[in-house]
C-alpha cells in the first residue's frame, strides 16, 4: 500500500482521539472495573459471581433472539414490497417508517404502558365489546413486543437498502431461466439480501439483549433483563465493579454471537 | 419523592395558562432572617431529589429566583433521583456541591466517612422553627451537620372500589384475592421493609438469617404482583390499573386528588419514616452563601411555599402552625400522637449486610419469571 502523506494523516487525527477517548478509554475502564474490587485490588470474584446470573443471561438472550426474528418475519417481506414499489410510494413507507423515531423511546415505551394496562386503551375497547380484559402488562409477551416496536426500524431499513439494489434485470435472467417465484427467492433475493438480514438481526439484537428501560416499563419490574441487573448495580448497589463484570461478559457474548452469525452468512453455499 | 409523570403534566396544563401573562412569583415579601449582598455575583451548586423545591412551575413562588433577588448569588440547581445516585455522584468528586439534601440513612453514611462539615449556627437564625422532635435525630444526634427539610412516613394506599372493608395491615399485598391488583416498591431497601414489619423485625437488621426469612416471604408475594413500581404508582393508582400500592404519605394527596377513590392507611405492623435534611459537603466552594441559603430555605414564606408544593410533612412549625396552610393539620401528614403509626427510620447498613440483601433481591427477582 502506498504510505500516506502528512496531510492524510493529519486528516485522521481528530477521529482516533475522538475513537480513544470515547470508546477505547471507556472501555479499559469498564475492564478495569471488571477485574477488581472496591479497592482497586485484582480479583477473579466478580466474573466468578455472574454464575448467579445465568438464569438472567438466557432469558435476555432468549427474549432479544425471538425479537430478531419476528422482526425479521415481519421486515422481509415489507422491506421487498417497499423496494419493487415507485419512487413516490418507497418514499412515503420509509417516511412511515421513520416517523415513530422521531419521539424519543422512553416517551413511546411509556405510551404503551397506557395501551397495555388493565385499564388501559386495548381492555377499553374490549370491555365495550362485553369481551374479558387481557392480561398484557407485567408479561413477557409485552416486553418482546416492546423490543420488537421500538427496533423493527432497525430491521427494515438494512434490508430495503440491499433490496433496492437488486437489479430487475437479475430477476428477468432467473425468470427467462426457469426460475419460479420460490425459486426466484431462494436462489437470487435471499442469497443477495442477506448482508441486509444480517445486519439488520445485530441492530435489533445487540440493543434488545442490553435493555432495561423496555423490560421495567412494560415488564412491571417483574421481568429481570441482563440490562436491568447491570443498571441497578450502577444506580443502586453502588458496585460498579459487579455492574462492569456484567457488562464485560455481555459485549463478549455478543460479539461472539455476531462472529457466528458473519459466519454463516459468509459461507453462500450453505443457503442456496 | 418523586412524581414526574403526574408533575410533568400538571407543569403542561399550568403553563398553558400561564404562558400568556407570564407572572413567575420570584420574590418574598418579608424576610424574617437578615440576608447580606456580600456574595453577589458567586455561584451556589444546590443538589436536590427532582421535584423537590417550589420553582416556579406552577406559579407558586420560584425559591431560587427569590434568593437571588435577595443576595444576589446565583443558584446553580440540579437533581438527583435517588439517595444512591447521589452518593455515587458525590463520590466521584467530579463536581462541587455547595447544599445537599439526602434522607437520613445517607446522611449517617456520608457523616461516617467524614464526607459533611458542620454547619454555622449562628448563621441560620430561623433554625428554631425546626419543631423539636426534628432535633437531636439518631443520624445527626447533636444537630452538627444538618437541618431537617422534609418528613415522611409510607403507608398503604388503596382503591375503595375494589378492595373490601378497611385493611390496617401490611398482610393484605400478599392477599390472592387481590391477585395482579397489588403493586410494591421496586427497590430492594423499601420492598424488603414491608416484610419486614410483617414478620416484627428490625428494618436495620444485621442478622443475614432475617433477610433471608424476609426474602422468602417476599417469594411468596411474587404471584399475586402486578408490578414492581417507582413513579409509574402514579399512573397505575390514579388511572384504577392496580388497588393496592405502599407509596408516601404525601403522593397520596397528589393521587387522591384525580382518583377520589383512593384512601390510605399506616398500617398497625409500623412503617417507614424518613426525614430529609439539609446538609454541606466537605468539599464545597461556598459555604458561606450555603449557610444563607440554608436559613433562606427555613424562611416561614419559603417553607409554606416548599410544604405547599411538595405536599410532604414540613419540620418548619411556622408552617405547620399556619391555619392558612392547606394542608393545615392534615390528618394524614401530620397525625395527631394517638393516631400515630409505629415509625422505625432506615439505618445506614453495614456494607456487607447491603451486599446480601441485594443478592436476595436478585433471587427474589429471578423467582418470579
Amino acid at each position: 500500500m502506498k504510505k500516506k502523506s502528512l496531510l492524510q494523516q493529519a486528516a485522521g487525527a481528530p477521529y482516533i482521539v475522538w475513537a480513544a477517548l470515547f470508546i477505547i478509554i471507556p472501555l479499559v475502564i469498564v475492564v478495569y472495573y471488571a477485574f477488581t474490587d472496591k479497592t482497586g485490588a485484582f480479583t477473579m470474584d466478580n466474573i466468578v459471581s455472574l454464575a448467579d446470573y445465568k438464569e438472567t443471561f438466557l432469558i435476555s438472550f432468549e427474549y432479544a433472539f425471538i425479537a430478531s426474528l419476528i422482526c425479521l418475519a415481519i421486515a422481509y417481506p415489507f422491506a421487498y414490497i417497499m423496494s419493487r414499489r415507485g419512487q413516490a410510494a418507497q418514499r412515503i413507507m420509509m417516511m412511515l417508517v421513520m416517523l415513530p423515531m422521531w419521539m424519543n423511546l422512553l416517551i413511546r415505551t411509556y405510551s404503551w404502558m397506557n395501551i397495555l394496562e388493565k385499564n388501559g386503551i386495548i381492555n377499553n375497547i374490549l370491555a365495550d365489546f362485553g369481551m374479558e380484559p387481557l392480561k398484557m402488562i407485567g408479561t413477557p409477551g409485552a416486553v418482546i413486543f416492546g423490543m420488537i416496536y421500538n427496533y423493527i426500524p432497525y430491521m427494515i431499513i438494512p434490508i430495503y437498502n440491499v433490496m433496492s439494489k437488486i437489479e430487475p434485470s437479475l430477476l428477468e435472467a432467473a425468470e427467462d431461466l426457469g426460475s419460479g417465484a420460490l425459486s426466484k427467492l431462494r436462489r437470487v433475493i435471499l442469497p443477495l439480501s442477506m448482508p441486509g438480514v444480517i445486519s439488520g438481526f445485530t441492530m435489533v439484537f445487540v440493543p434488545s439483549v442490553s435493555t432495561f428501560y423496555i423490560s421495567q416499563k412494560l415488564g412491571g419490574g417483574k421481568i429481570m433483563l441482563i440490562g436491568d441487573a447491570i443498571e441497578r448495580q450502577m444506580q443502586t448497589s453502588y458496585n460498579y465493579n459487579l455492574g462492569a463484570s456484567l457488562s464485560l461478559v455481555l459485549m463478549v457474548v455478543i460479539l461472539v454471537s455476531m462472529v457466528i452469525l458473519n459466519r454463516f452468512a459468509g459461507d453462500d453455499d450453505l443457503l442456496i | 419523592m418523586k412524581k414526574f409523570f403526574t408533575v410533568c403534566l400538571a407543569a403542561m396544563l399550568a403553563v398553558m395558562p400561564l404562558a400568556s401573562c407570564g407572572s413567575v412569583n420570584s420574590e418574598i415579601t418579608s424576610p424574617v432572617g437578615t440576608y447580606t449582598t456580600e456574595y453577589a455575583g458567586t455561584t451556589l451548586n444546590v443538589f436536590n431529589w427532582g421535584e423537590y423545591m417550589s420553582i416556579g412551575s406552577e406559579g407558586s413562588l420560584d425559591v431560587n429566583a427569590a434568593f437571588e433577588a435577595l443576595t444576589g448569588i446565583k443558584v446553580n440547581y440540579m437533581n438527583f433521583e435517588s439517595n444512591e445516585a447521589m452518593y455515587a455522584k458525590i463520590k466521584s468528586e467530579a463536581v462541587s456541591y455547595d447544599i445537599l439534601i439526602p434522607s437520613d440513612y445517607m446522611i449517617a453514611r456520608l457523616i461516617s466517612e467524614d464526607m459533611l462539615q458542620p454547619l454555622d449556627f449562628s448563621k441560620i437564625d430561623n433554625y428554631h422553627y425546626i419543631a423539636d422532635q426534628y432535633k437531636n435525630l439518631y443520624f445527626d444526634p447533636d444537630n452538627t451537620y444538618s437541618v431537617p427539610y422534609n418528613v415522611g412516613m409510607v403507608g398503604l394506599i388503596y382503591d375503595t372500589s375494589v378492595v373490601e372493608g378497611t385493611p390496617d395491615s401490611w398482610s393484605i399485598m400478599w392477599d390472592a384475592k387481590y391477585t395482579d391488583n397489588i403493586l410494591t416498591f421496586n427497590n430492594p431497601r423499601d420492598a424488603f421493609a414491608i416484610a419486614q414489619f410483617l414478620l416484627g423485625q428490625d428494618i436495620n437488621s444485621e442478622n443475614k438469617a432475617d433477610w433471608d426469612k424476609a426474602a422468602e416471604k417476599l417469594k411468596e408475594q411474587n404471584p399475586v404482583l402486578q408490578a414492581r413500581v417507582m413513579d409509574e404508582v402514579f399512573n397505575k393508582m390514579e388511572a384504577g390499573n392496580a388497588a393496592i400500592a405502599p407509596y408516601y404519605a404525601g403522593d397520596y394527596l397528589t393521587m387522591a386528588e384525580t382518583n377520589p377513590d383512593l384512601a390510605f392507611v399506616y398500617p398497625k405492623e409500623g412503617t417507614n419514616i424518613f426525614v430529609d435534611s439539609v446538609c454541606v459537603p466537605k468539599n464545597a466552594q461556598n459555604y458561606d452563601a450555603a449557610m444563607l441559603y440554608i436559613n433562606f430555605l427555613l424562611e416561614p414564606e419559603v417553607a409554606l411555599a416548599n410544604a405547599e408544593y411538595i405536599c410532604y410533612a414540613s419540620p418548619n412549625t411556622s408552617v405547620t402552625e399556619n391555619p392558612d396552610y392547606y394542608l393545615y393539620q392534615n390528618e394524614i401528614l401530620y397525625p395527631t400522637a394517638e393516631n400515630m403509626p409505629k415509625t422505625q427510620y432506615f439505618h445506614d447498613i453495614s456494607p456487607e449486610i447491603r451486599s446480601y440483601y441485594e443478592k436476595l433481591w436478585e433471587e427474589i427477582l429471578l423467582a418470579d419469571e
